[in-house]
């Protein structure tokens, strides 16, 4: 063991983003080594779409309808595990506590936490989708359309469960919770994504489904900046 | 120990009154409607009790609100009160909405905007309670449900609207879209009359149960006193 | 360097802290002793701008809590007994990620010197996972002063060690008390504490009763002051 010299360490506080994204990056890394939250989350949405095979015997005439419903829905409970394993690494060993004694705004804890848990949950529906797509001879979903809508459902559902998860992981019932909080409350963002990608699987004009759409927008702005608001009085003491 | 206040003894004996009056307008007073005769008498409470039920979870979001800004518990009392309250009357909403249904619709329940929606949020604030169960500490008990009213008194509008956007067969009484959807009715003047009452009298009621939730909190936070120093 | 004055803090009905005074001169090693249940770590929290007072003031580093927390925290280090490092990170990524979260520019070399500080050099490309208790207490040692903190907070930092382990800390503590840094140590290990601090404070049922300097201990030792106190 040596001696603390005198390289004196330059601190200032980091800018919001520079927080944001040492966050991301220690998630990913983290993540790529380990692989458990991607690789659970991805077995069990191929478990999840291989019980709807049999649940709703998924032939050409169902599959018109319900594809939009079956992906949701999977990507809705995959979502779950992630965002409960994503906060519970940070709570259980007090990385938490880590994060709160750093010099940033306690948003950026919520940013940068609800980009790596997007980041999971995109990763998962771009390994999904085209397996979906080839097992059930589905090329409809590779639309930019479909992908938009994905990508909008994602976040406005990922911002209210990267908060809920702050707040399910601090209680006794932790690892049931989550579900139970967030469902009913992202209903919304997974009727407004079922009816928008599925009004693209259908082929209707960009015109039809543009509600859907624009709920989603509204959702996503709505949450993201209610989440950003309340976040300090959910990780504070 | 302090005793019940005069105030809230003649309100719960108001509350009862109402009860009555509200039973007598809505069973005698207002005219048996024509096409779908007596059993569009339970349309009186069931508009009622919606309407105290919305009141509270809307109330429970202001009070979620305050309490995050003053961090003060006696908030989270109400919000607690007013969520408590207000669950019960829309679970008395979706109750004598189905018993409606059955004869209007021929179904005891459909998947209609209205109905989907009240099962949602019904569905929000029993989440609510499972939330709280499992906190021990009462002022992060009191936060996270204040985020969490917040959260659902924002959804539900929202869920609402989206729902909304496909179509409704749930008749729409308030509001001059009326009776294009399936039993809808309009109303004579008798029948407002019976409406207005019933909104009046579950008002007071719930404004009585509230101030009795209230109470029983902050006693139960004074047993919960007395009993630590006991302990001591 | 840390001016506490008749802080109270509550969780709920129960009062932890009751109208502590606790003040620490630039450069002190004081050890905050107490039986379990007393208030350490809820008080040692409270100093790491992590939990809120209820009640009075608390000025670290010439900054008041909670308003200025950002300034305290940039100039404060907490080892607490849960290591605060993530396993699937190596203990470079590690020191590299808090680097980033408090801003230190150019920050390589100042994680080579910490990794030597606490005896981690040739490890330091290791996922954390596979350190042994011991070396992670040090590593997490290292993050808290990566930023080279004024005042440094220890919670209980021997809990879980073994006595190789422990004898290993003590160099590691010793050294960064050694750079004038300001520390507070929370523990019930009376003999490790005596090795350390150059002031002994003990803290029961919520309040600091008894405080004394090394100088202080010629004809009595900690342990009779210790049962002294607590007694009294």
């Amino acid at each position: 063991m040596t001696n603390e010299t005198n390289t004196t360490a330059i601190v200032q506080r980091p800018s919001f983003l520079k927080a944001v994204m040492a966050i991301v990056q220690k998630d990913l890394s983290a993540e790529f080594r380990s692989r458990e939250l991607l690789s659970a989350m991805l077995v069990f949405s191929m478990l999840v779409i291989l019980i709807f095979n049999f649940a709703l015997e998924l032939n050409i005439d169902v599959r018109r309808t319900v594809t939009a419903g079956v992906l949701w829905t999977t990507f809705a409970f995959a979502g779950t595990l992630g965002l409960n394993r994503s906060m519970a690494v940070e709570k259980d060993r007090g990385c938490m506590d880590g994060l709160l004694l750093a010099p940033v705004d306690r948003s950026a804890i919520f940013f940068g936490k609800a980009i790596s848990n997007l980041a999971f949950m995109l990763i998962v529906e771009a390994i999904v989708i085209p397996l979906y797509a080839l097992l059930y001879n589905e090329t409809r979903i590779f639309q930019l359309e479909f992908l938009g809508v994905l990508l909008l459902g994602s976040i406005g559902y990922i911002s209210v469960g990267t908060l809920l998860s702050a707040m399910s992981v601090q209680t006794r019932t932790r690892d049931v919770l989550l579900p139970i909080l967030l469902f009913p409350v992202a209903v919304p963002v997974l009727l407004a994504s079922v009816k928008a990608s599925g009004g693209i699987i259908e082929g209707l004009p960009l015109n039809d489904i543009l509600t859907p759409i624009n709920l989603l927008i509204v959702y996503d702005i709505v949450f993201i900046a209610i989440s950003f608001m309340v976040f300090d009085f959910v990780v504070e003491e | 120990m302090q005793t019940k206040p005069i105030a809230l003894t003649i309100l719960d004996v108001l509350s009862v009154i109402s009860i009555g009056v509200a039973t007598y307008f809505a069973l005698v007073f207002a005219p048996t409607e024509q096409i779908m005769g007596q059993v569009q008498r339970v349309f009186y409470f069931h508009v009622g009790t919606a309407w105290v039920g919305m009141l509270g979870f809307i109330m429970a979001a202001v009070v979620g609100v305050i309490y995050l800004i003053k961090k003060d518990l006696k908030w989270d009392r109400i919000g607690v009160a007013a969520v408590e309250v207000s669950t019960m009357f829309f679970f008395i909403t979706i109750a004598l909405g189905s018993i409606w249904a059955r004869p209007a619709w021929n179904t005891w329940w459909t998947w209609d905007p209205r109905l989907t929606t009240a099962a949602i949020t019904e569905l929000i604030y029993i989440a609510y309670f499972m939330l709280r169960a499992g906190i021990e500490d009462p002022e992060k008990r009191a936060r996270f449900g204040a985020v969490y009213t917040l959260l659902g008194g924002i959804s539900v509008p929202i869920t609402f609207m989206a729902i909304r956007l496909f179509r409704t067969i749930h008749p729409v009484v308030v509001g001059n879209e009326s009776a294009a959807a399936q039993g809808g009715f309009s109303m004579s003047g008798d029948m407002v009359t019976a409406m207005l009452v019933s909104f009046a009298a579950f008002t007071i009621i719930f404004i009585d149960l509230m101030w009795n939730r209230i109470r029983m909190g902050s006693l139960e936070e004074k047993v919960e006193q007395l009993k630590l120093k006991v302990s001591m | 360097m840390i001016e506490v004055k008749k802080l109270v803090k509550r969780f709920g009905l129960k009062t932890i802290l009751r109208g502590l005074d606790f003040h620490v001169e630039p450069g002190e090693f004081v050890a905050l002793l107490g039986p379990n249940g007393a208030g350490k770590t809820t008080f040692l929290r409270i100093l790491a701008s992590l939990s809120r007072p209820s009640l009075g003031t608390v000025h670290v580093a010439g900054y008041s809590l909670p308003n200025e927390s950002a300034q305290v925290r940039a100039r404060l280090g907490v080892v607490s007994h849960m290591p605060l490092l993530y396993p699937d990170l190596t203990a470079e990524e590690n020191l590299e990620f808090y680097a980033r979260m408090y801003g230190i520019m150019n920050a390589a070399p100042r994680i080579t010197e910490v990794l030597g500080m606490v005896g981690l050099e040739a490890r330091r490309k290791d996922l954390v996972r596979t350190f042994s208790r011991g070396m992670q207490q040090r590593l997490a040692i290292g993050r808290a002063i990566i930023h080279d903190p004024e005042v440094v907070l220890f919670d209980e930092p021997y809990t879980g060690l073994d006595q190789d382990a422990s004898t290993m800390l003590d160099e590691v503590l010793r050294s960064v008390a050694a750079k004038g840094r300001t520390v507070v140590m929370t523990s019930h290990d009376l003999a490790r504490a005596e090795d350390l601090a150059t002031r002994f404070d003990i803290l029961s049922r919520g309040v600091i009763t008894a405080s004394a300097k090394r100088s202080d201990f010629k004809n009595t030792n900690l342990l009779d002051f210790y049962k002294k106190a607590l007694a009294g």
